[in-house]
């Protein structure tokens, strides 16, 4: 059971079918959708389920990757989202693209998404404003919180919004949160 | 035997877990006291070691040692907080083994664990059994 390295295989109980994991998400959104029957409130939900996740699995994601220390710049955080973060729990490397000038925002491009395969609105426009992979930001804001670094995280684009084949996330460096000192010890 | 004592603190600085082998000499403090002036001095302890260093600092403070026992140190970058108390020349890596018990103990028995609430003190009883076996196969607590 407890294996130390990072390496996966085939029997790794960590791992899910692809197919099997996509439809489960799908049926998830569904039941939300029925449940709150409000979009807004649905996309709300799904980003704080995504916060909960990404302040467990940022520590998985520690434990698994010892030699993965602070970030020296926002870049380097990126780099480490995409090529490490993503490959390990979803299998994929997102692009990391367009960096404003001062280096603070950047976008990763998610494509193919492997939450949206197989995935198809009916009505068109009706779940227009439906957010269908908030969870990864939500779990992306929840994971860089837990390392002190506060962002916002938005969905720009995603397969549901206008003619998109692909999704968008937007990352926004905020702040770094400092270490809390528990009053009376400073 | 040269395993002294344990402390897991988190983020906030709360001591969520105590355990001790082979202590023979307490601090005459009470328990709460303890953790408190511990999570104290590591945090001055840190923040001195990086400025007082002459050049840039990577993982910083990693333990201090005294003529009869070492203090261990091992932070994650998520704000955990290791510490181990062993003899003064440990036969083994120490930063290994704190490093096993986050990654083998904490994170399946606690972490991944949903029902678990992170600020408040571990009860699990697979934790401290699995830690118990970790702790006492590791060379350092037999030798």
């Amino acid at each position: 059971m407890s294996k130390t390295s990072g390496k996966y295989n085939v029997t790794d109980p960590r791992k899910i079918s692809y197919e099997l994991f996509t439809l489960t998400y799908g049926s998830f959104v569904m039941q939300l959708i029925k449940d709150y029957e409000d979009v807004d409130e649905v996309n709300k939900q799904l980003d704080t389920i995504g916060y909960n996740m990404g302040n467990r699995m940022i520590e998985d994601f520690l434990a698994r990757n010892p030699h993965i220390s602070r970030c020296s710049d926002f870049r380097e955080t990126a780099e480490v989202l995409s090529k490490q973060a993503f490959k390990m729990f979803l299998g994929i490397q997102p692009q990391v693209t367009n960096w404003n000038n001062s280096f603070d925002e950047f976008s990763l491009i998610i494509d193919p998404n492997p939450l949206t395969e197989f995935v198809e609105f009916p009505d068109h426009g009706k779940f227009e404003k439906l957010n269908y992979s908030q969870i990864i930001c939500g779990a992306i804001r929840g994971a860089l919180e837990m390392v002190q670094l506060k962002v916002e995280c938005n969905l720009k684009t995603d397969q549901n919004k206008g003619d998109s084949t692909y999704t968008e996330i937007r990352i926004k460096f905020v702040e770094i949160i400092q270490d809390a000192i528990p009053v009376g010890e400073d | 035997m040269a395993i002294y004592n344990f402390y897991i603190f988190n983020r906030e600085g709360q001591c969520i877990y105590y355990r001790e082998w082979n202590r023979s000499k307490q601090s005459g403090l009470n328990q709460e006291q303890e953790f408190k002036q511990m999570f104290g001095l590591i945090i001055e302890m840190k923040s001195f070691v990086t400025k007082m260093s002459p050049t840039d600092l990577k993982d910083g403070f990693l333990g201090f040692k005294t003529n009869k026992y070492k203090m261990n140190y091992y932070e994650t970058p998520s704000g955990l907080k290791f510490v181990l108390n062993t003899d003064v020349n440990p036969l083994g890596n120490t930063r290994e083994l704190l490093h096993q018990v986050y990654e083998q103990v904490l994170l399946p028995t606690v972490i991944k664990n949903v029902n678990v609430n992170l600020q408040e003190p571990i009860k699990s009883t697979v934790f401290e059994n699995k830690l118990e076996d970790l702790i006492r196969n590791s060379t350092i607590f037999k030798n």
